[in-house]
């Protein structure tokens, strides 16, 4: 096999939390404490786990929103860890990230054409605003947008619609791997299924490696080639989509299967 | 006689001089010891149901424009604000989606327990303590006795929920309302929290209806289900009956927009566009711009509820796959 896009060697993302009081000891959370994984090109690696297992934690700290304790990300020869805000800038374009609240990162008062060009701009990616007028509207039209949206502003738009925006404004700039954090968890059951047809197309055609970050298992399912399972800042299981599901073999991986409300057992 | 008998209840919210209609004719009935879902999609009615039986829309910007809710033969609708407290927290209790925001950060959970049982009962400090530690124990709170002086901000999403659970069985109800009471909670906890509902239910002799976006969640503890949309009960049936002859195209877009964790599917069999918006009227059906079985006449015509068989209530000119 050909060498892995992204290989995260025992990452830790410790934090300091101070505690006050007359000792003023400080105590240290470890939300991250040495995680390994690999993705390769193409490939869809989820990051499953529940709330404060640490999962968010390691894609904010491969983008740099968070610093690193320990460890090393290799992506594309280089140790993303180890880059400096200025090193890192250019490969932003590469490692692109969706958030779960569309309307929480995107800003209010620029329109939708402003949204997307400004990345275009920043990367140095078109010539002109003809251009990039252009490459606009071909990726609003991508994401199920009509191009004709692009004048108007973000709180036009419902909760599906934004997320759809988000997700153009990181597919514009082709890049290489996209973290996506719990991306559909906020929207609707009807939209969230229409959003994770788009992600999952998006990525086939285009061939993006994701790092696919959730606590929902059957989302994971229906996206995923390999899923990694995070308990308190470790990976308890790492493995093939249907292994996991199908042959669990951690404990932690069982109990969280076993949890869910299985709606076949009533259609059957 | 059903214990909570609702009859076309129609809610409408002010905007500006308009009134618009939020919740129609929605008729639902709770017998004893029965559980009811109603499932649906953000801003479908369901908790604005919730909160007319509770009595809970009062000073609010939604008015109730006709209907009745009997509750155990009394209209709670023509109850004064007096006999309505009487009944709420006593007979009737409700639990929410953020317990978080339902607790009072600046009190211990033991007090605010032991103040929803002083409320209705005649008993001492004392004896109201002792009765909130039972419930603390009956909702299973490791450490009662200890935990009894928290306060929210000291314990986990679940304990604060399994706190609101042991709040609205203080006085014994014999409905409980729970609004979305597991989904801010990781999936372990709530199968931990829907366990405990059922259990409880079991051995208090309650009727409860549960809202809920989740149809996996309601599938597992209730007997029977109402979903609904825009407003209005599109499909009504047994738990059972529904989903082994799901008929409103509604209701099996929702089941074809849930991944599977069981099978592999290529593509979702997503429901395309969305829910209009209140201000957007729609003609006919407010589901034909989006159902795969639409046609001429349910653009021009709101179908009516019918039954498919007995108890199977479906508000659809073309109900799918009914034996009929």
């Amino acid at each position: 096999m050909t060498r892995p896009l992204l290989e995260v060697r025992e990452l830790k993302t410790h934090f300091s939390i101070g505690r006050g009081g007359f000792t003023r000891r400080k105590s240290v959370l470890k939300a991250v404490d040495g995680v390994s994984f690999s993705i390769h090109e193409g490939e869809v690696l989820s990051l499953v786990g529940e709330s404060g297992c640490g999962k968010s934690t390691v894609g904010r700290t491969l983008t740099h929103l968070e610093t690193a304790t320990a460890g090393t990300a290799m992506f594309g020869g280089r140790d993303i860890l180890n880059l400096s805000p200025a090193e890192f800038r250019p490969l932003r374009r590469d490692i692109q990230m969706i958030f779960q609240d569309p309307f929480a990162s995107l800003n209010p008062r620029l329109s939708i054409e402003q949204m997307l060009a400004e990345p275009l701009f920043i990367h140095g990616l078109v010539r002109g605003r003809a251009e990039a007028r252009e490459r606009i509207a071909a990726t609003l039209e991508l994401v199920g947008m009509d191009a004709k949206s692009m004048s108007r502003h973000p709180h036009e738009f419902s909760g599906g619609q934004r997320q759809r925006i988000g997700i153009a404004r990181v597919m514009i700039l082709t890049p290489r791997l996209v973290i996506a954090d719990e991306p559909v968890s906020a929207l609707d059951v009807s939209i969230q299924a229409q959003v994770l047809n788009l992600i999952k197309r998006l990525q086939r055609d285009s061939g993006v490696s994701m790092l696919f970050i959730s606590h929902d298992l059957g989302a994971v399912r229906h996206i995923s080639d390999r899923v990694a399972v995070m308990y308190r800042g470790k990976l308890v299981e790492t493995g093939r989509k249907r292994q996991i599901f199908e042959a669990p073999r951690h404990a932690y991986t069982r109990r969280l299967l076993a949890s869910i409300p299985r709606l076949e057992k009533r259609i059957a | 006689m059903a214990l909570l008998d609702i009859r076309d209840l129609d809610l409408r919210i002010a905007r500006g001089r308009e009134l618009l209609p939020v919740v129609q004719g929605v008729s639902l009935a709770v017998e004893e010891n029965e559980t009811l879902g109603i499932v649906g999609e953000s801003g479908c009615g369901k908790s604005l149901t919730a909160l007319a039986i509770m009595g809970l829309l009062e000073g609010s910007v939604v008015r109730i424009a006709g209907g009745s809710v009997h509750f155990r033969g009394r209209d709670l609708l023509a109850l004064s604000p007096d006999e309505r407290r009487r009944v709420m927290g006593d007979q009737m209790a409700m639990i929410f989606q953020e317990p978080m925001t339902s607790l009072n950060p600046v009190y211990r959970v033991g007090d605010q327990i032991r103040e929803a049982i002083l409320q209705h009962r005649r008993m001492s400090r004392k004896q109201a303590r002792d009765r909130a530690l039972d419930l603390l124990e009956l909702v299973r709170i490791p450490d009662p006795l200890r935990r009894i002086d928290s306060f929210p901000h000291q314990m986990s999403g679940g304990q604060r929920q399994r706190v609101m659970i042991a709040m609205a069985l203080a006085c014994d109800p014999k409905l409980l309302i729970a609004d979305e009471p597991t989904t801010a909670l990781d999936v372990t906890v709530q199968k931990e929290v829907l366990e405990l509902m059922r259990s409880l239910q079991a051995r208090n002799g309650m009727s409860i209806v549960l809202i809920s976006h989740d149809l996996g969640v309601v599938s597992e503890i209730c007997d029977k289900v109402a979903v609904m949309y825009r407003g209005k009960i599109v499909e009504q049936a047994s738990t059972s009956t529904l989903f082994s002859n799901m008929s409103h195209p509604y209701t099996l877009g929702l089941l074809g927009s849930i991944p599977s964790t069981d099978h592999d599917v290529e593509w979702l069999d997503a429901i395309p566009g969305r829910v209009p918006t209140l201000d957007e009227a729609v003609p006919g059906c407010a589901f034909h711009p989006r159902c795969f079985a639409a046609n001429e006449s349910c653009r021009s015509a709101d179908p009516s509820a019918s039954a498919v068989s007995p108890a199977h209530i479906v508000r659809c000119h073309f109900p799918q796959g009914s034996s009929s």
